[in-house]
């Protein structure tokens, strides 16, 4: 069964599509990587199918709900690791924990306990009551996988999920969620620009480049079709090696040119 | 309940946390009541108006509460700028909930600063004429606050960045307080004036607090809660209804 449907997805900025025309389908307990330059269009997707964003044409189904018009059914079926940080600076660890896990419903027996499994898991259970404003930036995004993983959805959404994560904890994500995805079927739709860590982990790949699938498959797959050794030489011969902008100047100078012409 | 308990609880633990907010947000009530209480008190007194601090205290405690909710309504900006805001909106919870337990929490938080401020001004000399009468104001200004908080988010839900706090603060937040009634009766303004003051919400929270706590009123009691609570419930309404269009 799938639990991810989606055919002729397309989210217009303006004239501008971010994301155009896609179609792909992501079947229960898989783990799927979507990949791409930066600026290619994973994240809006990944927005579109969490409902956080509406789609300007195209159909979506997720775990057989619609995001528009059945919003609550779709986010009581996923959990999401957003690639900004989205924590409350003010709190401390430990109450975003809480907060999530009230948020989910999740009974308190059961969250507290998952709480201090997650946080040890992640090496922060020592630092549960210091305000995250005193964090580095690897503990916030530890602390954000270790609340992404609070509640166990049936999808998983990771939007680059261990950029700037040490090995160590990297490896230990994966094989958490390896277990997961084994023992619920928890479907996980991730991003990453590791090209090992999709090769390793996903059973099937989607490249996305200026809004558009170019290719997918399995990584023997896209290597045999590529006629390379690697799958980051598959991603490179399908991509071309010319370096993308910077996601986030890019994007704060579309907003700003968008300003000035007064729209 | 639980939902709203946990974005309630959330937004009274940053008040508690930014200490140097509070101090700021009492510093500014408490240079109104010294600059306008003794300086216009004597001029007041000799039109014949009475106290001037017992007439001020009220709107001073309104200017605090409309103020901070306001304020609070608005850090919706901040939360999405800051990334959190995302977190709720993908969670399984409805919109109207996440309105409500944010609008409670700006509005607890704003009453309390307005509780802070009456108690401010009987340091500095004012004393309501009853004391029986000060659970029913703090109700009243639990509701103002609520408006407020509601007013917030429904400004807070269509603006994609701060750029247009200072605007909102400038010339929505100012002119309703000034223009309130707040520091000056409206028996015996030019008529333009009165007119505008019928138009401001914030006018019927003072006039409110003031009948219970000093008993003058311009407008009467009952006028003034059925009129907030209407404008409460529009904007409330409102609010939900483009919150609940908002998208990241
Ligand atoms: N809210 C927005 N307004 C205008 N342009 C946007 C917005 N969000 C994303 N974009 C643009 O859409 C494109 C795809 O962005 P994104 O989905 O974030 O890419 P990525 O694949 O790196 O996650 C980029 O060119 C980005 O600048
Ligand atoms: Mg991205």
């Amino acid at each position: 069964m799938d639990v991810i449907k989606v055919e002729n997805l397309t989210k217009k900025f303006d004239d501008f599509a971010a994301v155009d025309h896609i179609s792909f389908d992501v079947a229960e307990g898989e783990i799927f990587a979507f990949l791409g330059p930066n600026g290619a269009g994973k994240s809006t997707t990944i927005k579109m199918l969490t409902t956080l964003l509406a789609p300007s044409e195209g159909s979506i189904e997720l775990n057989g709900y619609n995001p528009i018009n059945d919003s609550n059914a779709v986010r009581r079926s996923i959990g999401i690791i957003f690639q900004d940080p989205s924590l409350d600076d003010e709190l401390t660890a430990f109450e975003n924990m809480e907060f999530h896990g009230v948020l989910y419903g999740i009974p308190k027996k059961v969250r507290r306990e998952r709480i201090k499994q997650l946080m040890e898991f992640v090496e922060l259970w020592d630092r549960k009551n210091s305000l995250v404003k005193e964090f580095s930036g690897g503990m916030k995004r530890r602390l954000e996988i270790a609340r992404g993983l609070l509640h166990h959805p049936k999808v998983l959404f990771l939007d680059e999920p261990t950029l700037g994560l040490d090995p160590q904890t990297r490896n230990h994500m994966w094989s958490y969620l390896q277990e997961l995805n084994k023992a619920k079927r928890t479907t996980v739709f991730f991003t990453t620009h590791y090209m090992e860590e999709a090769d390793r982990v996903a059973k099937r790949i989607a490249i996305i480049d200026h809004g558009k699938i170019i290719a997918s498959g399995s990584s023997a797959e896209l290597k045999a079709q590529t006629k390379t050794e690697s799958l980051e030489d598959a991603f490179l011969a399908l991509t071309g090696k010319v370096i993308r902008e910077e996601e986030g100047s890019n994007l704060d100078r579309m907003r700003m040119f968008r300003k000035a012409r007064g729209k | 309940m639980k939902t709203i308990y946990i974005l309630w609880l959330r937004q009274l633990k940053r008040y508690i946390r930014s200490k140097s907010r509070i101090v700021g947000s009492l510093a500014q009530p408490l240079l109104f009541l010294l600059a306008l209480g003794y300086g216009l008190g004597p001029v007041f007194q000799k039109a014949g108006q009475g106290n001037y601090i017992e007439f001020l205290a009220p709107g001073i405690i309104g200017m605090s509460i409309i103020f901070t909710s306001i304020f609070y309504g608005l850090e919706i900006i901040w939360d999405r700028q800051f990334g959190f805001l995302k977190e709720t909106l993908v969670a399984p919870v409805s919109r109207f909930n996440i309105m409500i337990g944010r609008t409670l929490g700006g509005a607890t938080v704003a009453t309390v600063q307005g509780v802070i401020v009456f108690f401010i001004s009987m340091l500095i000399g004012f004393r309501p004429v009853s004391f029986v009468m000060i659970p029913f104001a703090v109700l009243f200004m639990l509701l103002v606050a609520i408006l407020f908080s509601a007013i917030g988010i429904t400004i807070a839900s269509l603006l994609d960045d701060m750029q247009g706090f200072q605007l909102i603060m400038n010339f929505l937040v100012m002119p309703l307080f000034f223009l309130s009634g707040a520091i000056f009766p409206l028996q015996n303004v030019p008529g333009v004036i009165e007119k505008i003051a019928m138009f401001d919400p914030l006018s019927y929270g003072i006039d409110a607090f003031r009948q219970l706590l000093v008993s003058i009123s311009h407008f009467g009691l009952m006028t003034d809660l059925v009129v907030l609570a209407a404008v409460t419930l529009f904007f409330l309404s409102l609010g939900s209804y483009f919150f609940s269009k908002v998208q990241i």
